[in-house]
C-alpha cells in the first residue's frame, strides 16, 4: 500500500473517450450515475460526433463523455479533465487540449498499434509525446487483450466479447475513485435481462478491470472525492431533455389538461420526443408528423381543442415552424415550442451546442410577431423553466418559446426532486359565459383573451391567420390592425408581472457585471466566482427570461463599471440589450466553438477587461 | 333529442358569404350544411378546418367551431384537433393547390395514418385566390398566367394519391349536384378513417366551364357514372351502358349490343378491399370512358386517433406511474438527509 499514490480532491473531471462505437457515452453516464449515488454532486458534458459510426480509429470518430464530481456544488463539467480515458490513439489527440496538466491518462495499449497511430493521424510511435502530455502520469493497460482473457469461457464470438471492453474500462476507473459497483451491476441486469451470458459477460469484465487496478495499485493513483453538501431530500440524475419533457408533464397535470407533443426526430432535440413517447401511462399523447411543420400544425390543433400543446425542436426545425408560430402569435393560442439549440446556420454542428437561434426566437417570423421567451441556465432548470413556459402560455394565451441547447439537454445532474404541491398553480383561461363571449375580448390587465374550445356548447366561433376583429371575423380596417399589432405585443411585455425580478451573484455593485443567459449558467457563475476568489469586484447577473426582460435589468446594470456579456453566438443578447436596455456599453465575451464555454475563458476575458 | 333537429339555417354563420357569384362553392357548402344539420351530431361537436385558398374561406360562412388556418396544413392542424378530442366531427375544407401542391405531403400521410377526419377537396384546376395560376390538377398544356404556352407537367388524380396512401374512402362529386353531395358527405362522415371527397368545382372567373364536357346536360348522361353500392355500374340517358370487364381491362359495353346482359355489367361494391377496381374506376376518363361519381371506396381499417385513445387506455391499465410525483421518484433516486 506504500507505493499506492493517493489524491485528494475537492473536484475531479474524467473523460472517457473512445470510438463512436466503443460505448463510452454508457460508460460515461453509468459512472456519473454512479458518483451521484456516492452522494457527490456531478455534472456531465457528452461530446460526440453527428455520424452514427464514423470510420474507426479517426480522429473525427472520437465520441467523449467528460463529468466532473465533487464534494461541494458542481457547475460544470470541467474545463480539463483530470483523467482520461483513452480506448484508442485517437481518443488520445482528440482529447490532448482538453487535458489538466499533469494529469493522469489510462489507455487500452493493446489498440496503439502502427495502424492505428497512423489513422489517428500521428507521425512518430510515441502519441505522448506528439500531444506534449509527457509529464502526464500515463498507465499503459492491455484492455483488449484482458477482456478477451478474462471472457474466454463464454462462449461468445469474438466481436462480442469486445463489446465489453468499455466495461473493464470501467471497473478500472471504479477502483481509481472507490466508486461502489453494485448500481452498475443492477444496471447491467436489468439491460441485458433476457441474455444471462451478457449479463455475466459484462459484470465479469467489470470486476476484472477493477480487480486489475487493485493488483496493479502501486501503478495506479487512486483519488478521493468525498462526498458533497448538498440540501436535504431526494435525488435523481436528470438530463435536459429529460427535464425538458418532465416539467412539461408536471404543467399539464398542474393545469388538469391533457398533454399533446406534435414533433419530429431531430438531433438534439429527439428525447425530449421520446420521453414523453414513453408516458403513456400518464396520457400523454406524442403524434410523430410527417415534418417539422406537420409537428406545429398539429399542437395548433391540439391548442384550438383544449390540450396543452407543445412542439419541440432543433435550429433548422425551427425555421420550419416560423409561419406556423405567426399562426399561433395570430389566433392567440397557448403553444409551447421548445428548440435545443444546436450549432448553425443550415445543418451546421448538429451535436454541438450555440446559443445561435435568439434572434431567430425573438424574430424569425413574418410581419411583428411577438412570442414569450424562456431560456433554461442548467439541465434540472429545464423542468422549471418547461413548466413556467406552459403556465405563461396557458395564463396569458401566447405562444411561448423555451430555449435550452444540446449541452443542457445531454448534460445531466443530481437534481432535488420537488413534490408537484410546491409546483405553482396554473390556470388555463377557459371562456364561462356563452352569451358574453367574444373570441378576442381581452382581460383588461393582461391583455389575454378567453380560450373556447370546440365541445363547448354556444361558444361557436371562428378564428384564423388573417386580421380579425373582436369576434374572430376577418377585418381589414387600417385602424384596427395598427391597434391589433401593438395589443399583440404589449400582451407579451405584460407577462413582465408573472416572472421574477433579475437575480445578481455577488454584490449589488462593482467593477465587471457578467451577464448571460440560458446554458452558460454554470461556467459564467463558476468564473465570477472564482474572480470573487482573488478578490476582484465582480458580480453575475443571468436572464432565463428573454422577453419580456425582468422589470429591474437597468436598475443592475447601472451599479456596474463595466457589463460583459458572455454568449455562444456573435453577439446576439448584447444586440439586443443595446435595442432594449440602451445608455449602457456592452461589452462581449462569444466564442463559437460547438463547445461550452470554459471557466478559464471567461476569468482570462473578464481580467482583460478590468485592465482596458 | 328534439334539440339536435338542426335545419340548414343553424349552420349558416353570420358573415356575408364573399365568393364570386355563381361560383360553385355555394352549392357545396350548401350540401355541406346540409349534410351536418341532419347527422344527429351537437353542433357544438363539429370543428372545420381550412387552409389557405377561396375555399378555405369556408369556416367563417359556418356557425360551428372554425379555425381558418396556414396554405396546406389544414390536415396537420385538424388531425391535432382530432387527436385532442376525438368525439370531435372535423372536417377539412381544402383546393386541389392547398392539398396537393403545398399541403403534399400533409395530405397522403393523414390518409396513410386514417384520421378520422373530412376532408373535402374543392378541385377547380386553378389557383383561384392568386388569380389564375395553373395548380397540380391542371391538365397538361393548360394555359395560365404562369404558363402562357402551356404546362409541360402531367396533374395529379386526387384518387390515385388516395388509393396511393392505402386511403380507406374516396368519393367524388361535382358541384351542381347539390344531391349527389349530399348523399356523399353523409357516407363520408359517417365513415369512421380519414373520408376524401373530391368535388369538381368550378371557377367562374378563371377557370370557366372546366367541367362542362362533363356537366353539360346535353350529354352528361353519357358522360357520368354515378356509382352505387352493390348496383350495376350504368349510365346513359336510358342506363343502355354499363361498365363491363375484359382481359383485366374495363370497358364501356351497351346493353343488347354483342350478347351484353345487364347481369354482365360490373356490380360496384365500394366495401371491396382490394383496390384495383376502385383504382381502375377513378382512372376511367373522357373520351373511352365516363366519368365516375359517388363513393368509389369506403373500406374499414385502423382509426388513428382511435388507436392513440386505445393504446393509452391499454399502458394506464398496468401503470406504475398514477401521477408526476409518481414518476419523478421512480427509478434511481438517493436519500441526502443533510450534514
Amino acid at each position: 500500500m506504500k507505493d499506492a499514490r493517493v489524491i485528494e480532491m475537492d473536484e475531479v473531471a474524467i473523460r472517457f473517450s473512445g470510438d463512436s462505437g466503443d460505448g463510452m457515452q454508457l460508460t460515461g453516464t453509468l459512472f456519473s450515475d454512479a458518483s451521484a449515488l456516492y452522494g457527490n454532486d456531478i455534472s456531465t458534458f457528452p461530446d460526440y460526433p453527428s455520424e452514427i459510426r464514423a470510420p474507426q480509429g479517426t480522429v473525427g470518430g472520437v465520441s467523449g463523455f467528460q463529468v466532473q464530481f465533487g464534494k461541494k456544488e458542481v457547475t460544470t463539467p470541467g474545463d480539463f479533465a483530470h483523467v482520461l480515458v483513452a480506448m484508442n490513439p485517437a481518443a488520445v489527440k482528440a482529447n490532448a487540449r482538453f487535458m489538466n496538466p499533469g494529469g493522469t491518462i489510462v489507455y487500452d495499449s493493446d489498440s496503439f498499434t502502427e495502424k492505428n497511430l497512423k489513422k489517428a493521424g500521428f507521425k512518430t510511435d510515441d502519441p505522448f509525446k506528439e500531444c506534449n502530455l509527457e509529464d502526464f502520469t500515463i498507465i499503459a493497460v492491455p484492455v483488449t487483450s484482458l477482456t478477451q482473457e478474462g471472457l474466454k469461457g463464454f462462449g461468445l464470438d469474438n466481436k462480442s466479447i469486445l463489446r465489453s471492453k468499455n466495461m473493464f474500462s470501467l471497473g478500472l476507473v471504479c477502483w481509481m475513485f472507490s466508486r461502489p459497483l453494485d448500481y452498475i451491476e443492477e444496471f447491467i441486469h436489468n439491460k441485458f435481462a433476457r441474455k444471462p451470458v451478457i449479463v455475466d459477460a459484462n459484470i465479469k469484465a467489470l470486476h476484472d478491470g477493477y480487480n486489475y487496478g487493485m493488483n496493479l495499485q502501486h501503478l495506479t493513483p487512486t483519488y478521493i472525492v468525498h462526498s458533497a453538501d448538498i440540501e436535504k431530500g431526494t435525488y435523481r440524475n436528470i438530463n435536459g431533455n429529460q427535464a425538458t419533457a418532465w416539467g412539461l408533464l408536471a404543467a399539464a397535470e398542474k393545469s388538469g389538461l391533457e398533454l399533446f407533443l406534435g414533433s419530429y426526430p431531430i438531433t438534439p432535440a429527439t428525447d425530449i420526443l421520446i420521453a414523453l413517447s414513453e408516458r403513456k401511462d400518464l396520457g400523454v399523447k406524442t403524434f410523430q408528423a410527417e415534418d417539422e411543420i406537420a409537428g406545429i400544425s398539429s399542437a395548433i390543433g391540439a391548442a384550438f381543442a383544449g390540450d396543452l400543446a407543445v412542439t419541440t425542436t432543433s435550429g433548422p426545425g425551427l425555421a420550419l415552424k416560423s409561419e406556423a408560430i405567426g399562426l399561433a402569435v395570430m389566433a392567440e393560442l397557448p403553444l409551447v415550442i421548445v428548440n435545443v439549440q444546436r450549432g448553425g446556420p443550415s445543418t451546421g454542428l448538429p451535436t454541438k451546442t450555440e446559443q445561435s437561434d435568439l434572434l431567430q426566437a425573438l424574430y424569425g417570423r413574418n410581419g411583428e410577431s411577438p412570442v414569450v421567451v424562456l431560456a433554461a441556465g442548467t439541465p434540472s432548470d429545464c423542468f422549471y423553466y418547461a413548466f413556467m413556459a406552459a403556465k405563461i402560455a396557458l395564463e396569458r394565451m401566447v405562444p411561448v418559446i423555451l430555449l435550452t441547447d444540446g449541452f443542457l439537454g445531454n448534460g445531466s445532474e443530481p437534481w432535488r426532486i420537488p413534490e408537484m404541491k410546491e409546483m405553482p398553480s396554473i390556470l388555463p383561461r377557459f371562456a364561462k359565459d356563452a352569451n358574453s363571449f367574444q373570441a378576442y375580448n381581452r382581460d383588461p390587465n393582461s391583455l389575454a383573451r378567453e380560450w373556447a374550445v370546440p365541445g363547448m356548447k354556444g361558444f361557436e366561433h371562428r378564428i384564423g391567420g388573417l386580421e380579425k376583429n373582436i369576434t374572430g371575423n376577418v377585418s381589414h380596417d387600417p385602424e384596427n390592425h395598427q391597434v391589433n399589432t401593438r395589443i399583440r405585443e404589449e400582451k407579451v411585455q405584460k407577462v413582465k408581472d408573472l416572472i421574477p425580478e433579475l437575480e445578481l451573484f455577488g454584490d449589488i455593485e462593482g467593477d465587471v457585471l457578467v451577464v448571460g443567459w440560458g446554458g452558460t449558467y454554470g461556467h459564467l457563475i463558476s468564473a465570477a466566482g472564482e474572480l470573487r476568489k482573488e478578490g476582484k469586484r465582480v458580480s453575475h447577473a443571468h436572464f432565463f427570461y428573454i422577453k419580456p426582460l425582468p422589470g429591474n435589468s437597468a436598475g443592475i446594470f447601472q451599479r456596474f463599471k463595466k457589463i460583459v456579456v458572455c454568449e455562444l453566438n456573435q453577439g446576439q443578447f448584447a444586440s439586443y440589450l443595446r435595442d432594449k436596455i440602451p445608455g449602457f456599453k456592452y461589452y462581449q465575451i462569444n466564442k463559437m466553438k460547438g463547445l461550452p464555454f470554459t471557466v478559464n475563458e471567461i476569468v482570462d476575458g473578464v481580467k482583460k477587461l478590468m485592465e482596458e | 333529442m328534439a334539440e339536435l333537429e338542426y335545419t340548414i339555417k343553424d349552420f349558416k354563420s353570420e358573415n356575408e358569404v364573399r365568393w364570386c357569384p355563381g361560383c360553385g362553392d355555394y352549392a357545396i357548402m350548401n350540401a355541406i350544411q346540409r349534410t351536418m344539420a341532419g347527422l344527429g351530431v351537437p353542433k357544438e361537436n363539429f370543428a372545420v378546418i381550412s387552409g389557405i385558398g377561396c375555399s378555405s374561406r369556408f369556416p367563417y360562412y359556418m356557425n360551428t367551431f372554425g379555425f381558418h388556418t396556414i396554405h396546406g396544413r389544414a390536415s396537420a392542424v385538424a388531425s391535432g384537433v382530432k387527436m385532442a378530442n376525438p368525439s370531435l366531427n372535423v372536417w377539412v375544407v381544402t383546393g386541389d393547390g392547398d392539398a396537393l401542391a403545398i399541403g403534399g405531403n400533409h395530405f397522403i400521410h393523414t390518409v396513410r395514418r386514417n384520421m378520422d377526419l373530412n376532408i373535402v377537396l374543392f378541385n377547380n384546376r386553378i389557383y383561384g385566390l392568386t388569380k389564375g395560376q395553373y395548380s397540380p390538377t391542371s391538365e397538361r398544356g393548360f394555359i395560365s398566367k404562369t404558363s402562357p404556352f402551356g404546362t409541360i407537367e402531367d396533374p395529379f388524380q386526387p384518387g390515385q394519391l388516395v388509393i396511393g396512401s392505402r386511403g380507406t374512402f374516396f368519393a367524388r362529386g361535382i358541384d351542381s349536384n347539390v344531391k349527389l353531395g349530399e348523399t356523399i358527405f353523409k357516407a363520408a362522415a359517417k365513415h369512421k378513417g380519414t373520408s376524401v371527397i373530391e368535388v369538381f368545382q368550378n371557377c367562374v372567373i378563371y377557370n370557366m366551364g372546366v367541367y362542362s364536357d362533363i356537366t353539360d346536360p346535353k350529354f352528361r348522361a353519357d358522360r357520368q357514372l354515378i356509382l352505387e353500392q352493390g348496383k350495376p355500374m350504368l349510365f346513359g340517358a336510358d342506363h343502355e351502358k354499363g361498365i363491363v370487364m375484359e382481359n383485366g381491362r374495363l370497358k364501356v359495353a351497351t346493353i343488347g349490343e354483342n350478347g351484353v346482359a345487364v347481369d354482365d355489367i360490373l356490380i360496384h361494391d365500394a366495401f371491396e378491399t382490394d383496390p384495383a377496381l376502385h383504382l381502375a374506376l377513378i382512372n376511367m376518363s373522357l373520351p373511352e370512358f365516363p366519368v365516375a361519381l359517388g363513393v368509389i371506396r369506403s373500406v374499414s381499417a385502423p382509426v388513428y386517433d382511435e388507436e392513440m385513445e386505445k393504446q393509452i387506455t391499454h399502458i394506464q391499465k398496468s401503470r406504475k406511474n398514477t401521477c408526476v410525483d409518481d414518476l419523478l421518484n421512480s427509478g434511481n433516486t438517493w436519500e441526502i438527509s443533510g450534514n
